[in-house]
């Protein structure tokens, strides 16, 4: 029977083998994460009902991300909780500050997730890892609880949806901007339940970390999953960064998708998703009259070094409008590092930037740089609800690297080339 | 399962961080969770919600982020159940997993007023106006999640599997 990329890797994590849409199916899990918001709610459940051991703690990966450095005495005693827990359960793979990074970014960055696997995290972006040609999708506490004692879930076969992209992209215009087109075209919900399969040869041509960003928004229209198959960009990635044997699956040319949609990006502008949506897309050029008060450079959607390397390109030689604070979030420990050294830490300082350390912080509205009522800011994370940076009454629009580090220099929304003459 | 409430009207679209901000969401005391609920859109929701009423919202109810906090927070408030044109995968099983009992129905949004008082069959998916007696008909709830909700939530579900 022709299957999808999805459906073989489910059924090759089932007893059956064969699996169709629709279908409620029993998957055993290769990989569980959970971080300091989500695992000491699961670790209560497992409590609930006197469970006592994991079922397998290699298979457990822990990342206090979201509020720390904790941020209030609440954050240390949920951190903590969490730290007891996988001393007690022997779970070596907890990454504590020091060596840690926002997850999303650092289990593809340590390799710990490879192509083949089904890998449940207690965080709705752990869609990211299908990037790389993995099943990834995002749980609650419960389901954690229940994946990290049982080693299975339970979950519905996904229809899947296939997104052809064509074209090359003009210069400045993302892996961000494509799958904000894509929300925008799709809707907030134009994806509900199903997996998003990327193809085409815009994307044969997408760096891995552009991959991490499109899958990390597929949550955004709902869509339980996405996934890009593998080629040699993805092999050439997991060199020497794998750190288990992997398996290969591609969808099969005659498998059966619920919905193929064909984009032509090479005309495509950088994009912008103004308040309440993600969803809620329209190119820069219909943007650059709003001014913003803040700047955020970072996320697992946007916290890669090849986002701070646009960013820094931007940015270089000049400084932020007055009256704008800018905050970049290195990913990752090693992203971290690698900044400082190639001197993009140094531009960030020099155009009167600050550079925190790798956390999710501002983009759940947590801490390092909430907003007060009435004021906007131009990020580069996933989501622009009501309150989700602070106040109720702020506002989140929705971008690039590269067009954040424009806004930031011009006080407003802006394309690079507004900053960067072209032909200069 | 027969429940009866009073609606709370809510529109597309409500997700999660609206349902419970997420200051609000570290550590594990439901009551807390509850005095939260929907805080992002009414500030005084909590406030106003007697046991037993009754979410009607519209499409993809539940997006967003993960946090399970956001059933919980309905719950702990003592909403009896959600019914909504569609919801969240995500927020779906959570809800579940938790014993907060949701319907979809594609109609009940449109022909439901905030304050009406309903009465919802859980088994058979029927929604009822007191006043006036119109039916609307909801999904009925999968097999597989009648089980969960039967054995008090997923935990339970598997603890009747396991020997610990």
């Amino acid at each position: 029977m022709s299957m999808t990329i999805t459906e073989k890797i489910l059924a090759a994590h089932t007893s059956e083998g064969v699996v169709t849409p629709g279908e409620l199916i029993d998957v055993s899990i290769d990989v569980i994460m959970g971080h300091d918001l989500s695992t000491p709610l699961a670790i209560h459940e497992m409590e609930k009902i006197g469970a006592k051991k994991v079922f397998d703690p290699e298979k457990i990966i822990l990342v206090p991300d979201h509020f720390t450095p904790n941020k209030d005495v609440n954050a240390a005693e949920s951190c903590k909780r969490m730290r007891e827990f996988a001393e007690r359960q022997g779970i070596a793979h907890y990454y504590e500050i020091g060596e840690m990074g926002i997850a999303h970014a650092l289990l593809p960055e340590q390799g710990l997730v490879v192509p083949g696997d089904v890998i449940v995290g207690g965080d709705s972006h752990s869609c990211t890892y299908g990037a790389i040609g993995s099943f990834a999708t995002g749980v609650g506490s419960t389901d954690l609880a229940a994946a990290m004692l049982t080693g299975t879930l339970w979950l519905k076969v996904p229809e899947s949806m296939k997104l052809i992209l064509r074209g090359k992209p003009r210069r400045w215009v993302s892996a961000k901007d494509l799958i904000l087109h894509i929300l925008g075209d799709l809707g907030v919900d134009g994806a509900l339940y199903k997996a998003m399969e990327f193809a085409g040869d815009t994307v044969e041509l997408l760096p891995i970390s552009g991959r991490l960003t499109m899958a990390n928004m597929v949550v955004e229209a709902g869509a339980k999953n996405g996934i890009f198959g593998v080629d040699k960009i993805t092999e050439t990635y997991l060199h020497g960064r794998a750190r288990r044997e992997y398996r290969v699956f591609q969808s099969d040319p005659n498998a059966r998708y619920a919905d193929v949609r064909e984009y032509d990006v090479g005309s495509l502008e950088p994009m912008v998703a103004f308040p309440f949506s993600p969803g809620n897309v329209r190119p820069v050029s219909e943007a650059t009259d709003v001014s913003i008060d803040q700047v955020v450079i970072g996320s697992c959607t946007n916290g890669r070094i090849e986002d701070l390397r646009m960013a820094a390109e931007v940015l270089q030689g000049r400084k932020v409008a007055p009256g704008v604070r800018l905050i970049v979030i290195p990913a990752t420990q090693d992203i971290y590092g690698r900044a400082i050294k190639e001197g993009l830490l140094e531009i960030f300082l020099a155009a009167h930037g600050v550079v925190s350390p790798p956390t999710c912080g501002p983009c759940v509205g947590g801490h390092m740089g909430v907003l007060a009522k009435g004021e906007s800011a131009a990020s580069t994370t996933n989501r622009n609800f009501i309150g989700r940076m602070g106040h109720p009454e702020s506002m989140v629009y929705l971008v690039s690297p590269a067009v954040a580090a424009a806004s930031a220099v011009k006080g407003r929304i802006a394309h690079p080339d507004e900053v960067i003459r072209i032909g200069k | 399962m027969i429940l009866h409430g009073r609606v709370w009207k809510f529109d597309n679209n409500v997700d999660t961080d609206v349902i419970i901000p997420v200051q609000h969401t570290i550590g594990t005391d439901l009551e807390e969770f509850g005095k939260h609920c929907m805080e992002g859109l009414d500030p005084n929701f909590a406030a106003k919600v007697s046991p037993g009423d009754i979410i009607v919202a519209g499409a993809n109810f539940g997006c967003g982020s993960s946090r399970e906090p956001a059933p919980l927070a309905i719950k702990a408030v003592g909403i009896s159940c959600v019914i909504a044109k569609s919801f969240a995968r995500i927020f779906y099983r959570n809800a579940f997993n938790v014993g907060l009992p949701l319907l979809d129905s594609a109609d009940a949004w449109d022909g439901v007023e905030e304050g009406d008082e309903i009465e919802v069959n859980l088994d058979s998916g029927e929604i009822r106006v007191v006043s006036g007696g119109t039916i609307f008909k909801a999904n009925p709830i999968p097999t597989f999640m009648q089980q969960l909700i039967r054995d008090g939530g997923l935990m339970n579900h598997i603890a009747r599997k396991l020997d610990f």
